[in-house]
């Protein structure tokens, strides 16, 4: 078997991953980087980001509202010294990335220009048009050009963290151009894999949103924190659930039912005039938003299509000229995938899986339970986001702890050994047999595409937006007969050259983890917080409630479900006000 | 009107073909479908070894070029709609090695991508704790267009120039070294111009415009080019002069 | 290793296939017709140095049925290579200006430049050698 060695191996290649491996080589060129990504970095799912990145600039604005819009804004499940860090460290990365040349948007000072954002007291969100995503991901990967200490392997799988005595000693990994299974060995190692939306039907996220990077620290024994927490973005478009940017709202678009009316009113996010107001009606937070459509479904205000209900985007009182220039990208897919040119008809919307406040439990400075073992971005859970992520907050937290992940990683690399080459690929080996049992299997009667979408459909029904105790007992029943038939699942690909069916089913293999851990978190929590809603206990429960899940992996078993602390500090748990009466 | 079309789509694994083949599949119709839906419907229900490379499905990430009817296109992008009652053909991008199905080997881009430097190298140095360098709106906007590019490559698959000369640096590339080049924050035009400029560079473009034409973030790869070679013209003879005086 | 990626060669005739990569080589092909247009130019010059009797000569050549064909097959070359240029010079040259004044500009500057040199030819040819 291959074996690359080298000082640090950093998984995912998207913004947080690509951070932290910048920063290991800016600051330390002499230690060796081997950057995995299973797609090429370009493709990485930062790139469909559209809104901005938040970061305290304004005269007017302080560290401190950032602190209480995003604590107030996770409903008090933030560690609030994380997020202390988080706001302070904000502006610096912003930065940085601007002068390494991201093409901020600019106010004619020529100073970048912010825009509001939803659950925000003051404008702080920095944004590039509105393909932010883009063009920080395309920033980064052209940065990381720079230095030749950074060597990628692009279109490689890693389906295993190889543990050792607690702690990480590298990763098994499929070349998937060739099958050829190799074993990376490093000093210490950092995830950066991403998200999970595919876990659902409906979802913003694109085709690589797996979940592999929280599946396999989870195998490895770090608990997965938080995950009940799945936040639906309020606008996506129906069928694809291609993203509509929460900026087409931070710029003025409002949200209407199939009476034309703002109904966003109806629930304390009022009242709609005068407008725009921040924190208040279309800029409330994600998880009120999404909320609210299931509401007006309920009592069929809402739109029907071929493709389910929606409600109405409505930005056409911006005018074509503000819409070209600030939310071109919002046009162009309207008009692409929906037929619908914004500027003159409203856009057809609902709310989709766009985001996991959950994940690797890390502490503040990124590091796991797992000696070595560090973890960053949408994968990781910090928590700066508690129960509901502010939107604009995730471009830059990217960046905050990709950052610190390098820092960190670099130095548990300076003061730690190589891990010894044999007993890495001993460790690589039994991952290697794991799948050659999958590959080989004949006479299999399940297949990846069934399975996967009897996934998706009872995670959307049990443990969607409004979730009771019957629709989550069974979706966690369901799931264990998944992962049961998933161990007679059958390839119809039987090649080593680029084999995707594998790819697929080692990606469900994923989904079916982390599904499981959702799921029986979301059954455990018997309060409503955030973007965790329970019909059988619609209030908000500190005295019991006030603290992380932690999922605990037990093998073929249903996951155990633990607890941990929330670090309070500045702030303490209030009720969270929108609309009028907000702070 | 038919409800269902018919795609014919290039199949090879090199564990089993001595050379590519089609293969035809009959999927439903429906209006608002692009190609790689009918790519994953086959895949999902039809035949799980069909092999293509497709993430966002919204025409940003790059991923899922390939010729369709012979034109590059994204699959993502191309509307069953606009193929009508016709066979849809889909082959692998133009120009490069075919892998497995419709993926190709896209290794000599990556390498010419980073052989233009494509990072700024910035003009004068401006600590973190100054703050942004100031770019205003007119300074952005003459290079923006030129930052949209997302790499799909299906400019290299429509440029005959990068299959007459396979070491040509191609339209994408040094389309990103013209966005750095015009970048008011950026002054490494010099560090680029060796590659830039040299055989391979931009001087090996005959202005054919085929990658315009197929760019579908209007990026425009053309018009960099052109106007990379009248600034190098420029920057020469004003090296010429002064090589003159000293 | 199983690896096996296919190249695959490029046609002779790939410049056929598609109507955009004919229209490019229909453009590169007026290069040759100028050229040529330029050498005739040139062997008028030379015929006109030799004397009348060659210049004679060259006047018969070009007022043949052959030549009046070659020099209309080359002025529409010539107009098509002007057109075509014409038409993506905003693309080469960023200017300030809208793209449709940039081509006009260049029409108009070539109707200024015909003018003159139409005026200057029929000078000539009034004062003409014998």
């Amino acid at each position: 078997m291959d074996v690359v060695p080298a000082d640090i191996l950093v998984i995912g290649a998207g913004g947080a991953g690509l951070r932290a491996a910048i920063s290991i080589a800016e600051a330390s060129p002499s230690l060796a980087v081997s950057l995995l990504s299973k797609v090429y970095p370009m493709r990485s799912h930062t790139v469909a980001a559209e809104g901005g990145a938040a970061g305290v600039i304004k005269d007017n604005d302080s560290l401190d509202n950032h602190f209480h819009d995003t604590v107030a804004g996770g409903d008090w499940l933030s560690d609030q010294d994380a997020v202390e860090l988080f706001v302070k460290t904000a502006p610096l990365e912003l930065t940085q990335i601007e002068h390494w040349g991201c093409p901020w948007s600019r106010e004619s000072s020529g100073r970048v220009a912010v825009r509001p954002f939803g659950g925000m007291k003051i404008e702080r969100t920095w944004y590039a048009a509105d393909k932010t995503g883009f063009h920080m991901l395309h920033t980064l990967f052209q940065t990381s050009l720079k230095f030749p200490s950074i060597r990628r392997f692009d279109e490689f799988y890693v389906t295993d963290l190889l543990v050792d005595d607690g702690r990480c000693v590298g990763a098994a990994a499929i070349e998937i151009r060739s099958g050829r299974m190799m074993a990376f060995v490093a000093r210490a190692v950092i995830i950066a894999m991403g998200g999970a939306g595919r876990v659902f039907p409906f979802t913003t996220n694109g085709a690589i949103k797996t979940g592999d990077g929280m599946a396999m620290a989870y195998r490895a024994g770090v608990p997965l924190k938080d995950m009940e927490f799945v936040q639906y973005h309020p606008t996506g478009l129906p069928g694809t659930g291609i993203l509509i940017t929460e900026g087409a709202r931070g710029e003025g678009g409002i949200l209407i039912n199939k009476d034309g009316y703002r109904y966003l009113q109806d629930y304390n996010l009022g009242p709609p005039d005068p407008w725009p107001r921040k924190k208040a009606m279309e800029l409330g937070p994600r998880d009120r938003l999404s909320q609210a459509f299931w509401h007006e479904q309920k009592k069929a205000r809402t739109v029907k299509t071929a493709y389910g209900d929606v409600v109405h985007l409505d930005i056409r009182h911006l005018g074509e000229k503000k819409i070209d220039e600030r939310l071109p990208m919002v046009r162009e897919l309207a008009t692409t995938y929906c037929g619908v040119d914004p500027v003159h008809a409203p856009i057809p919307v609902r709310p989709v899986v766009h985001y996991f406040m959950g994940g690797i439990h890390t502490d503040i400075e990124t590091a796991t339970l797992v000696a070595g073992l560090f973890a960053c971005g949408e994968c990781a859970c910090v928590s700066i986001n508690g129960a509901n992520r502010l939107g604009s907050n995730s471009l830059t937290e990217l960046l905050v702890f990709g950052a610190f992940a390098g820092r960190n990683a670099a130095a548990f690399a300076t003061s730690h050994p190589l891990p010894r080459e044999a007993l890495v690929v001993s460790l690589a080996r039994a991952a290697q047999a794991r799948i050659r049992t999958l590959f080989e299997r004949e006479g299999g009667e399940e297949s990846t595409s069934r399975l996967r979408k009897l996934m998706t459909h009872t995670m959307e029904t049990g443990a969607g937006i409004y979730r009771t105790r019957e629709s989550l007992e069974e979706t966690c029943e369901f799931l264990t007969q998944l992962r049961d038939r998933y161990d007679r699942l059958q390839l119809e690909d039987r090649s080593n050259v680029f084999n995707t069916d594998l790819i697929q089913a080692l990606e469900l293999g994923s989904m079916l983890e982390v599904a499981q851990a959702i799921a029986h978190s979301a059954l455990r929590r018997e309060e409503s917080r955030g973007s965790h809603q329970r019909l059988d206990y619609p209030e908000r429960d500190d005295s019991n409630f006030l603290k992380h899940s932690l999922a605990i992996y037990r093998g073929t078993e249903p996951p155990d479900i633990d607890y941990c602390d929330v670090t309070i500090t500045r702030s303490k748990p209030g009720k969270r006000v929108y609309g009028d009466g907000a702070p | 009107m038919s409800d269902t079309v018919l795609l014919s789509i290039t199949r090879y694994d090199p564990e089993k073909h001595s050379e590519p083949v089609f293969q035809s599949y009959t999927v439903p119709y429906h209006e608002d479908w692009v190609v790689l839906d009918a790519l994953n419907y086959i895949k999902d229900n039809l035949d799980g070894t069909l092999t293509f490379r497709w993430s966002c499905h919204m025409a940003v990430c790059g991923s899922c070029g390939m010729m369709i009817n012979g034109e590059p296109k994204l699959s993502c992008n191309a509307f069953l709609r606009d193929y009508q009652d016709k066979t849809i053909k889909v082959e692998p991008l133009d120009g490069f090695p075919i892998e497995r199905d419709v993926v190709v080997v896209i290794d000599s881009f990556m390498v010419k991508l980073a052989s233009v430097k494509p990072y700024l190298i910035a003009k004068e140095e401006r600590a973190l704790s100054e703050g942004e360098y100031l770019q205003t709106p007119a300074q952005l906007a003459v290079f923006k267009h030129y930052t949209q590019c997302i790499n799909c490559l299906l400019c290299y698959a429509a440029c005959p120039q990068t299959k007459l000369n396979e070491d040509f640096i191609g339209p994408a590339a040094l389309a990103l070294a013209h966005r750095y080049n015009l970048d008011t924050r950026d002054g490494g035009k010099k560090a680029r111009a060796e590659t830039v400029t040299s055989n391979e560079g931009i001087w090996e473009c005959t202005f054919v415009g085929a990658c315009s034409q197929v760019c579908p973030k209007h990026v425009d790869p053309a018009a960099a080019i052109q106007q990379t070679k009248i600034s190098a013209s420029v920057d020469w003879f004003k090296s010429l002069l002064q090589g003159n005086r000293s | 290793m199983s690896r096996r990626p296919f190249i695959r060669k490029m046609r002779r005739s790939w410049w056929l296939r598609r109507r955009r990569t004919l229209f490019y080589m229909m453009r590169e092909l007026t290069s040759l017709f100028i050229g040529l247009y330029s050498a005739l130019l040139a062997l008028g010059l030379v015929q006109l140095a030799r004397g009348s009797q060659a210049w004679d000569s060259f006047i018969a050549l070009i007022t043949s049925r052959g030549g009046v064909i070659f020099q209309l097959l080359c002025f529409a070359f010539a107009l098509f290579h002007s057109v075509t240029w014409f038409a993506v010079t905003p693309k080469a040259v960023p200017l300030s200006a809208p793209a449709k004044a940039v081509i006009g500009a260049h029409y108009a500057v070539w109707a200024v430049i015909s003018v003159v040199v139409l005026l200057l030819a029929g000078r000539f040819v009034d004062g003409s050698i014998q």
